[in-house]
């Protein structure tokens, strides 16, 4: 047991090991004050199958200290304890999940097995911190922790000058975790291998030789190797173990595991409950830690990836580092509500979505229903949407997940998102260009009037259209222009409301209203006359009335 | 950041400990136990002003929590907290007569407090109205929090404030001493914040909630900032700039990921809108004390005297921190 701090839990579960019939060997790290080690010591002198290691080694991480501290506490057991069978590593912070003789009965039963998690650099993708071969074939004389800045030099120069060191002849090296269980006929051969010196020569200027060392060596000695730990230890994404607190305890229970760290000192509940050799506790399985390492494994997810569309306070991604910018789809619409009557609760009837009104509208964001406040708590102030008119979308969406948003969009509203919504792969944007014309048209506004404001949407239309046309867009953007709709609505539109209903889709059966347009040619003509060409809406003979709709009947009875 | 940039920053931290050094001497022991803190403990800083009904279970809530010693600054009050606070094992207590104002909102004596007595020490600073929540608060004391901060060799903690509000009028249910004020203001806003990155400390601006929405919907820039980062592994170096909001040097500032992950935040459960605010806002408008005029206090009291409700049919009932993490207001991070 190799122990450098919460020294009472040490001895507590040491008490266990030792109370259960193992005999324990600590090496207590050399940081550890004398007057405190003493105390330890003192606390287990009642056990005359607990011994310490001395001299004490310094146990830095990364460094030879641990395999030198492991190798002199093994020789101790082996010498000590000769009917020892097994030996197994633990450290001051692991905790016995299951009753010792469960442990016992399992070794029993596999009494030429070593269990050493042992993989070749090739097949290892847990090593974090970049060195896979260079592990072996550079030298590491610095420390990482405390001499940074010589650590990283002395790599590079290596590096640099293309320096590389041979390993030990018939030497395969394999990596893995740090802690194992051994046989006493496999310990004894690493320990007593006529070429010991020269292995741990080469392994004392190796990068972390305690997941090499006993590894690498285990292969050449074993007479059977099954490749895995039978202690829990779980990383995170930076290469730290993974803390068990109170709240874990189910979950290491139903692990199966024999042994798990790292155990919080502080945790009561775990010692309490765990420390025991009551068999009613577990039921023999065999060790299975698949929702352990699903919990960790969704941990590193969210601190890696995060939930996409989220922005809080401590995720405000970057510009291009949101991996989704907004957290569903969302279809945005241009110019149908001029074109068709009713046509928010039309579309709101076909597709079951939440259909909006113009929510960037100038006065106050038109939500379904006429609603002053949205999911989230969402204002309807304009002043307020507009202090930051891409976070009002993102959280309109991120409080709305799982329910598609749909809203109308023209060229009288704040035009500032729009960018963020070409940008963006959740959005789905329809238009028409310059069926907001209709709306002039049914105003019979003063044709000076008319003019100047038809001047100015089409302008900010213009400019709309060449963003949404832009090469970096990544949205789904659909542009006809009024005459272009006109010619065949149904089609149009069938096609948005497939995208947005998957395939398989009904076909339309009910069919919006389009808006009376008699005079709509004659219209745009009198505005050309005056000197307006309003060319966004296309080519709109005077005296073309569009024809009412009606639903594609042949289509709707296709057998699929 | 160029060296020039760096450079300007390190002078305006070495302007504000020298100010707080200066503004040492307005402040008064009363109750010294800063000897019994222990090495590992947990600190809490607090200034307050009349708050005594609140006091009881503020201390309650923090000692469950793990808190090891309250280091505490009462801007004359004359309620009675005084004397209470100073009454307490776990609290040193320490008076002033000056203006809460010219010590930049008290900033300035916690700074001081904190570069004397939280050096190499994890600190909480929260007012006497914001309650810490953090990822697995109901299951894991501080003390784990600020272990696994360590190991990750994080520095400061991000504590986003969330504004909670009874279901009917403010002020319409009392709050009695030693109460939860969450079972009477125990509704939040789920998401309409809004956040935006300062280009100078590099901290998040956010704003929103109920305050921005009844409060500020016509001047959402002057709309109180939200963004906090109470917990911080002290040294004698630092310093708060302005309130809990952002410190120097700036790298604590650095709660968030900006690369699309998410890092561990908790949040500040703020207990504002109860009873106590209406005498607390007339009070406060009277000795013109607070941020930019007090101009948050006449809103709320003009707000008040309608029967202001801040509920509405989107509000969220608050139940528990997984809940928070779920709505996407904090984040369990990488803690498992």
């Amino acid at each position: 047991m190799l122990v450098h701090t919460a020294l009472d839990r040490a001895a507590q579960v040491a008490r266990h090991w030792a109370g259960s019939g193992c005999p324990v060997v600590i090496h207590a790290d050399s940081t550890i004050p004398a007057a405190t080690f003493d105390a330890f010591q003192a606390d287990l002198a009642g056990h005359d199958n607990i011994l310490f290691v001395a001299p004490r080694h310094r146990c830095e991480w990364g460094t030879w200290g641990i395999v030198g501290a492991t190798i002199d506490a093994s020789e101790r057991m082996l010498a000590a304890f000769p009917d020892v069978t097994h030996v197994y590593l633990a450290s001051g912070s692991c905790l016995p999940l299951r009753p010792v003789p469960e442990l016992n009965a399992y070794l029993a039963a596999r009494p030429h097995t070593d269990f050493i998690e042992s993989a070749t650099i090739a097949d290892v993708d847990w090593s974090k911190g970049g060195f896979d071969n260079e592990r072996f074939t550079l030298r590491f004389p610095f420390s990482f922790k405390r001499q940074r800045f010589l650590f990283d030099r002395f790599v590079e120069v290596q590096r640099r000058l293309g320096l590389s060191r041979p390993l030990p002849d018939g030497l395969v090296p394999h990596l893995g975790s740090q802690w194992w269980c051994l046989t006493r006929a496999t310990l004894t051969n690493i320990l007593e291998d006529s070429r010991r010196e020269e292995y741990e020569q080469f392994f004392q200027n190796v990068w972390i030789p305690d997941e090499s060392y006993f590894q690498t060596l285990a292969r050449k000695h074993t007479w059977r190797i099954e490749s895995r730990s039978l202690t829990l230890a779980k990383f995170d994404f930076q290469g730290k173990p993974h803390t068990f607190y109170d709240d874990h305890l189910q979950l290491l229970r139903r692990s199966d595991c024999f042994v798990a760290r790292k155990i919080w000192p502080q945790a009561d509940r775990l010692y309490s409950s765990l420390l025991s050799n009551d068999p009613a506790v577990t039921k023999n399985a065999e060790p299975n830690p698949g929702k352990i390492d699903r919990l960790f494994a969704q941990a590193a997810e969210r601190r890696v990836r995060g939930r996409p569309g989220l922005y809080m306070q401590s995720r405000f991604p970057r510009h291009d580092r949101e991996n989704g910018r907004s957290c569903g789809p969302y279809s945005v619409f241009e110019g149908f509500s001029d074109l068709f009557e009713n046509f928010e609760s039309w579309l709101s009837k076909t597709t079951g979505c939440r259909v909006h009104g113009h929510l960037y509208g100038p006065v106050r964001a038109e939500f379904a229903g006429g609603e002053d406040v949205a999911n989230g708590c969402l204002s309807d102030s304009a002043t307020l949407r507009d202090y930051n008119p891409c976070a009002f979308l993102t959280n309109l969406t991120w409080a709305t997940r799982g329910e598609r948003q749909c809203f109308m969009f023209g060229p009288a509203d704040n035009q500032y998102p729009t960018a963020f919504m070409v940008g963006d792969p959740h959005a789905q944007i329809s238009v028409i260009t310059g069926a907001w014309a209709i709306g002039l048209f049914r105003a019979q506004m003063t044709s000076e009037d008319v003019r100047k404001e038809a001047a100015r949407l089409q302008r900010i239309e213009q400019g709309h259209v060449k963003t949404l046309r832009a090469t970096w867009a990544k949205a789904r953007i659909r542009i006809w222009s009024l005459a272009e709709f006109v010619e065949a609505p149904m089609d149009r539109l069938q096609e948005v409301l497939d995208e947005i209903s998957g395939r398989g889709a009904r076909r339309l059966t009910e069919a919006p209203r389009l808006r009376d347009l008699t005079g709509f040619g004659q219209f745009l003509q009198e505005l050309k006359n005056d000197g307006m060409n309003l060319h966004v809406a296309g080519d709109f003979p005077a005296g073309y009335d569009p024809a009412p709709l009606i639903p594609d009947q042949h289509r709707r009875f296709v057998v699929k | 950041m160029s060296i020039v940039e760096s450079y300007r920053l390190r002078l305006r931290r070495q302007r504000y400990r020298l100010r707080a050094q200066r503004k040492r001497r307005e402040l008064q022991v009363v109750a010294d136990r800063t000897h019994a803190i222990r090495p590992e403990d947990v600190l809490a800083f607090t200034t307050l002003r009349n708050e005594r009904v609140r006091l009881p279970y503020f201390l309650d809530y923090y000692r469950r929590q793990g808190i090891g010693h309250f280091l505490m600054v009462d801007n004359g009050s004359d309620d009675g907290s005084r004397a209470f606070l100073a009454e307490q094992d776990d609290v040193s207590l320490w008076t002033t007569y000056h203006g809460y104002k010219r010590a930049r909102y008290g900033v300035d004596w916690l700074n001081w407090l904190q570069r004397k007595y939280a050096h190499g020490h994890w600190t909480l600073v929260v007012d006497p109205d914001e309650f810490f929540v953090y990822p697995f608060c109901d299951t894991r004391p501080i003390q784990a929090l600020t272990g696994w901060l360590d190991t990750c060799g994080l520095r400061s903690f991000s504590a986003m404030l969330i504004d909670m509000y009874p279901k009917g009028q403010i002020g319409a249910e009392s709050y009695m001493e030693g109460q939860d004020p969450f079972e009477i203001a125990s509704w939040f806003d789920s998401g309409n914040y809004f956040i935006s990155r300062n280009p100078e400390y590099h901290n998040l601006w956010i704003q929103g909630g109920p305050r921005a929405r009844a409060f500020f919907a016509d001047n959402p820039d002057a709309a109180p900032s939200l963004n906090k980062i109470p917990l911080v592994k002290w040294r004698r170096e630092y310093i708060y700039l302005q309130s809990t909001h952002m410190l120097l040097p700036r790298g604590l500032n650095r709660v968030y990921d900006d690369h699309g992950g998410e890092k561990t935040s908790g949040a500040l459960l703020h207990a504002k809108f109860l009873d106590t605010l209406a005498n607390k806002a007339s009070e406060e408008l009277e000795r013109n004390q607070h941020y930019a005029g007090g101009r948050e206090y006449r809103a709320y009291n003009e707000h008040l005297q309608d029967g202001a409700v801040l509920w509405n049919k989107w509000s969220e009932k608050y139940i528990n921190w997984r809940q928070l993490e779920i709505l996407g207001l904090m984040s369990k991070g990488n803690w498992a």
